[in-house]
């Protein structure tokens, strides 16, 4: 918790005065009592006079004005800070998680990111506000009580001590004893997510398989799990307010039997239990507004805990360097070199890809097959540095990609992904990805080229339609072409085709690879496919299997030297096929 | 509309009748033995007069009733904090179970168009929102109803026209808050909105971290999103300024009537109308008498988010179920001839997709499905698995229209395997036991086998124990296609629906799975939906279906020679330059 108040900066004005106004309200409220005897003893008792009783009355509307202004300062200041507060760790969390390589987003996943994003940092936000609001109150009252008990009877003191500290160990033991458990119930609160996000996705298949009752069974059972787990920690922390309520009242017992013993030997007054009794009284309220902030403070500590965890993680790849660097590359610089790259996921495991090593120049089709599992998207993610090889060297224009800062590497390329995702806004946002730019004639071009311009061009608003989180408005043919669209405008220097093809129809894609092949000569292009038909005439081949380079060469070359590559031809089309 | 969201709510806390009428015993017991220690504890201090004249036994006495109603409070109190929790934990569980059980008897349409996120985000969050909300309403509530009858009672034995001016008068801050709170209820409602719209950008941004990072997006990210929480950050600001409002100025109202009293008893007094004694006892009365109502504004803003939380909830639950099956016979001995008559089909009433359409599917006939995008191949999909109704025209399956078939007999006969493949958290035994029970180690093995699956199975750490997790992390898109044929092949089913099945796949494997789905589909009806029309070919009929309509059918050869869409489809794939 504390090492998220680096957020607070900018607001050490609201930080301070919202505490003091609260405590200004609450040293009013005290004064309530105060006026009220003074109406019973001076205006009853002494002055007999309504005047007297009326003016005390106006006092008392004051003060309940003042403090009425001083609280709605007080929550001003609270609901300035916490949202500012809230905001800058939304902002920070935001930047952070974008600095973040694939591996590191990998291991937390999306849900628990954007869990950390809102509901976290809503809690921390909500007991900023909460702090503000009554921190100081509470303590106050108690250490003041504690200061006017002594000074009444510093023997009769002692038992206020004990019970203070007998109150504070039962909070110790109920939040040790009751926090393992609230992580419990949160760990089965997420087997409930997880098995609604299940039977959402799988919704087809489930009634396909007319599972509808096994799905049923399962959620009763984690159901009944998590109501029996919260039952538990309902039965440690409901023991909270009556634990303190016992402390005190035994003290209060403590206090009138001790406090007769005085009285009887003569060492204090009647009065002086009765006042004893009321600071004790205070207390308790107090302890109970302490209780409960411990409460709260523990749910939020462990929300600052995961959003500091994210702070905490260091992006695997880093940039760096943050500078452009000056290119000269001579005609027969490759343009992308690998030099007996090899790479896997984690350290434990096997090489997902090994002692690879090829050339591509300026320009090329680089068509890339192989298996389910060979390592084909592996093997593109580290072009533009989504991982770092583990060994050996990837080369652009003749530089080492970690050379480079990743703007300057990154914005050579055009990517299409296997999954098409499309970002709501409208089709221009979206065409506008690469250069933001981009005017809406090379937009259009891009469309034209990627065989998407004839169905935007019917939809009623063309380029300012509408495109829905992810696309879904689309069909998957035609997200797939806006997405290759997307990744052609302006001319990449390196255009990479990961499996972009497989929701297109052959005749689709193959009026799209033959528009790529026509405008887009100076583009060096990575196809990787399933498909041995799309990359036949490519200029260079890679082969992958089992994350090795199978072979490398062109279409005939390896169809006569590559048994892997062979195969693959064979299962798909026929000799002759193979040969046009 | 806010209230109707109460009222649906309440009747739900029928089933916990014994225990909310042991929780309210508590709270009698609790609260009224809480007062009585006061007066106990006066008593008390009334025995010890001065100097020698402390009546120790009577002290004592009173201590031990002290003692004893001390420990009716604490337990009672527990008892009561307890037993509330529990029935909300019970009724957050009931909740949660029939929204989760609206997912799978709702049209299919309903989880189709509507975003998956917002959905679990009803049955977690929404759901605790409603517990925490009903929580604070009980415990508000019966420890209000309890303290404000006790207070009064008391207050109307010492002076009873100040007593039903007090008893009138408090009430008014709790108009005054919920004024306020009709003011700040569309602050609440516009912050959760933007909340929304956060999270959504939040999970394209960071959920499509490759591409962002692919287009050196993150800046104009950053942009768009500190756009959104600015945003937020003004209307949660007023948001929260404006929910705090409700309990200060309840407070002040209350301190207000607090004056009131104080003055006019004091005027009372003087009067002659009332004892010192009298109007001291009385104030402390009255504190405590608006006490519960000022602790109702504190929970305020929890109220109006359990409120909000349930009307979310409710939405979901009066979603229409599908229509109930006419029978629930099972079919026996399906043999698999489908025929479709004069079907037409619309997702919206607007773009009529698939019109006219009458196909006759002998038993064991082997149909293709080609097409170009969104012409409506997946759509027959949906209809031949009655996942979405035909809206004219009708499908019969060996000769029984599937409407009066129940909708688990008509699926039963059949096998399943889409391009998304779906598999759940669990081991992958498991999995692939998902259709079929009782298949045993050796039948899920032999099927795995024919499904090309054994052998990367058998390399994972656990084989067939291995633990997949969520949405199948831990294998290939093609690797979970595999499994999900391997599922299907162990149902038996008496036809085949392939969607896309292979699409993952590469071809080496392909080819291998198609040799052992020609063996599982002879002599049964299988309908095969493919872009790779090498892996069609074999099929008795090809339908050639475009925009919604079957433009051509035939088998390969036929359909070659009749030199049309799908001759210039074939043709293509070996189109260069």
């Amino acid at each position: 918790m504390l090492k998220l108040r680096r957020f607070l900066k900018g607001y050490t004005k609201e930080v301070i005065i919202g505490p003091l106004c609260k405590l200004f309200e609450a040293i009013l409220e005290l004064l309530v009592p105060l006026v009220m005897a003074n109406i019973i003893d001076v205006g009853i008792n002494e002055m007999h006079s309504v005047n007297y009783v009326l003016r005390m009355g106006g006092v008392l509307v004051l003060l309940a004005a003042t403090g009425l202004t001083s609280a709605l300062f007080c929550q001003y200041f609270a609901s300035k800070a916490s949202q500012g507060a809230g905001t800058a760790i939304r902002r920070a969390l935001f930047r952070h998680i974008n600095s973040l390589s694939h591996a590191e987003l990998d291991r937390f996943g999306t849900p628990s990111l954007i869990t950390r994003m809102t509901n976290d940092t809503n809690q921390v936000q909500q007991s900023i506000a909460m702090c503000i609001r009554l921190l100081t109150r509470a303590p106050f009252i108690i250490i003041g009580s504690l200061i006017m008990a002594v000074s009444i009877n510093a023997q009769l003191a002692w038992i206020f001590f004990g019970a203070a500290v007998l109150i504070a160990l039962t909070l110790y033991f109920v939040m040790n004893r009751s926090v393992p458990l609230y992580a419990a119930v949160q760990k089965k609160l997420d087997k409930i997510g997880l098995i609604s996000r299940e039977n959402l996705s799988g919704n087809r298949v489930i009634r396909a398989f007319s599972k509808q009752n096994t799905e049923k069974e399962r959620i009763d059972a984690a159901t009944e799990d998590l109501t029996r787990t919260s039952a538990r920690v309902s039965m440690l922390s409901a023991l909270l307010s009556p634990v303190t309520y016992l402390v005190t009242d035994c003290a209060i017992i403590a206090i009138v039997w001790f406090g007769a013993v005085n009285v009887n030997a003569g060492g204090m007054k009647t009065g002086d239990i009765v006042a004893l009794v009321s600071y004790m009284t205070q207390i308790l309220l107090a302890m109970v507004v302490v209780a409960n902030l411990v409460i709260l403070m523990t749910k939020s500590g462990a929300s600052a805990k995961r959003i500091n965890e994210v702070f905490e993680t260091v992006p695997s790849v880093r940039e760096e360097y943050y500078d452009y660097m000056p290119l000269h590359p001579s005609e027969d610089t490759p343009k992308i070199e690998f030099k007996n790259v090899s790479f896997n996921y984690s350290s434990n495991g096997d090489d997902e890809l090994s002692g690879i090593s090829f050339t591509v120049k300026r320009g090329q089709t680089v068509g890339i097959i192989g298996g389910t599992g060979s390592g084909k998207s592996t093997l593109i993610s580290l072009i533009p540095r989504f991982y770092d090889a583990n060994e050996g060297e990837v080369l652009v224009d003749g530089y080492n990609v970690r050379r480079y800062c990743f703007r300057q590497l990154r914005r050579q390329f055009g990517i299409v992904p296997q999954q098409s995702v499309l970002f709501s806004g409208t089709i221009r946002d979206n065409m506008k990805w690469r250069n933001p730019e981009a005017s809406d004639g090379e937009i259009n071009r891009a469309l034209e080229i990627a065989q998407a311009a004839e169905f935007v061009n019917k939809l009623p608003r063309r380029l300012d339609s509408r495109v829905e989180q992810g696309g879904k408005n689309f069909s998957g043919g035609q997200r797939q072409r806006l997405c290759i669209a997307r990744a052609i405008v302006s001319q990449p220097e390196i255009l990479i085709l990961d499996d972009s093809f497989s929701a297109l129809d052959f005749a689709t894609d193959a009026a799209l690879r033959k528009a790529l092949a026509d405008n887009a000569k100076d583009t060096t292009v990575l196809i990787v496919t399933q498909r041995c038909s799309t990359i036949k005439n490519a200029d260079l081949i890679l082969v992958l299997s089992d994350g090795k380079l199978a072979g490398q060469g062109t279409h005939s070359e390896l169809f006569e030297n590559c048994e892997v590559y062979r195969d693959i031809c064979l299962s798909q089309l026929s000799e002759t096929e193979v040969a046009k | 509309m806010r209230s109707s969201a109460v009222k649906k709510l309440l009747p739900r806390l029928k089933s916990h009748t014994g225990l909310l009428i042991l929780a309210m015993l508590s709270a009698v017991i609790s609260i009224s033995l809480t007062l009585l220690i006061p007066v106990l504890v006066g008593r008390a201090i009334d025995n010890i007069i001065a100097e020698g004249q402390v009546y120790f036994e009577a002290v004592a006495q009173i201590i031990i009733y002290i003692a004893a109603a001390v420990i009716g409070v604490t337990s009672c109190q527990w008892l009561m904090n307890f037993l509330v929790n529990l029935i909300s934990f019970r009724l957050v569980r009931d909740l949660r179970r029939d929204v989760f059980r609206k997912f799978n008897t709702v049209p299919l349409s309903a989880i189709d168009t509507n975003p998956h996120g917002d959905l679990i985000s009803r049955v977690i969050n929404d759901v605790d929102a409603v517990g925490d909300g009903l929580t604070q309403l009980i415990l508000q509530l019966f420890s209000g109803v309890v303290t404000i009858v006790g207070t009064l009672g008391f207050m109307l034995a010492i002076d009873w026209r100040i007593a039903i001016a007090v008893f009138l008068l408090t009430p008014m801050s709790l108009f005054l808050a919920a004024f306020i709170g009709r003011l700040t209820h569309r602050r609440f409602t516009e912050q959760q909105i933007l909340q929304g719209e956060i999270s959504s950008f939040v999970e394209e941004h960071v959920g499509n971290q490759r591409l962002v990072k692919a287009f050196s997006f993150e800046h104009r990210a950053f942009e768009g999103f500190d756009k959104y929480n600015d945003e937020l950050q003004t209307v949660g600001f007023k948001a929260q300024f404006a929910g705090a409002l409700a309990n200060p100025s309840t407070r002040f109202v209350n301190a207000l009537v607090y004056a009131a009293v104080g003055v006019f008893g004091a005027i009372t007094v003087i009067t002659g109308g009332l004892s010192i004694g009298g109007l001291s006892c009385f104030l402390t009365y009255a504190n405590q008498y608006t006490k519960p109502f000022n602790e109702v504004t504190g929970v305020l803003t929890q109220l109006s988010t359990g409120i909000a939380a349930a009307e979310r909830i409710f939405e979901v639950l009066e979603w229409a179920d599908e229509t109930p099956d006419k029978s629930s016979t099972p079919l026996e001995n399906c043999k698999g001839s489908v025929k479709i008559e004069d079907v037409s089909f619309s997702y919206v009433p607007e773009k009529p997709l698939i019109k006219h359409f009458s196909l006759d599917v002998p038993s064991g006939c082997h149909v293709a499905i080609v097409g170009p995008t969104g012409c409506g191949k997946t759509t027959l999909i949906n209809l031949l698995m009655r996942f979405y109704e035909v809206n004219e025209g009708r499908i019969l399956l060996d000769g029984t229209d599937i409407r009066d078939l129940s909708r688990d007999a008509l699926r039963r006969c059949y096998g399943m395997v889409l391009q998304d493949s779906w598999l759940f958290c669990g081991t992958i035994m498991e999995n692939l036991r998902y259709g079929n029970e009782n298949a045993t180690d050796d039948e899920v093995i032999a099927a795995a086998k024919s499904a090309h699956a054994h052998s990367f199975i058998k390399r994972m750490p656990n084989g067939y124990d291995t633990e997949i997790s969520e949405g199948g992390g831990n294998l290939s898109q093609g690797q979970k296609q595999l499994l999900c044929i391997a599922r299907a092949m162990l149902t038996n089913p008496s036809v085949l629906i392939l969607d896309e099945a292979t699409s993952s796949i590469d071809t080496l494997t392909e080819i291998r799975v198609q040799k052992a789905f020609a063996k599982m589909m002879k002599g049964r009806t299988s309908f095969v939906v493919a872009h790779r029309l090498s892996t069609i070919k074999e099929s008795d009929v090809i339908l050639v279906m475009k925009d919604g309509n079957i433009i051509e059918q035939g088998n390969h050869e036929e359909l070659l020679k009749k030199g049309g869409f799908y001759h210039t489809l074939y043709h293509s794939q070996f189109e260069n330059k």
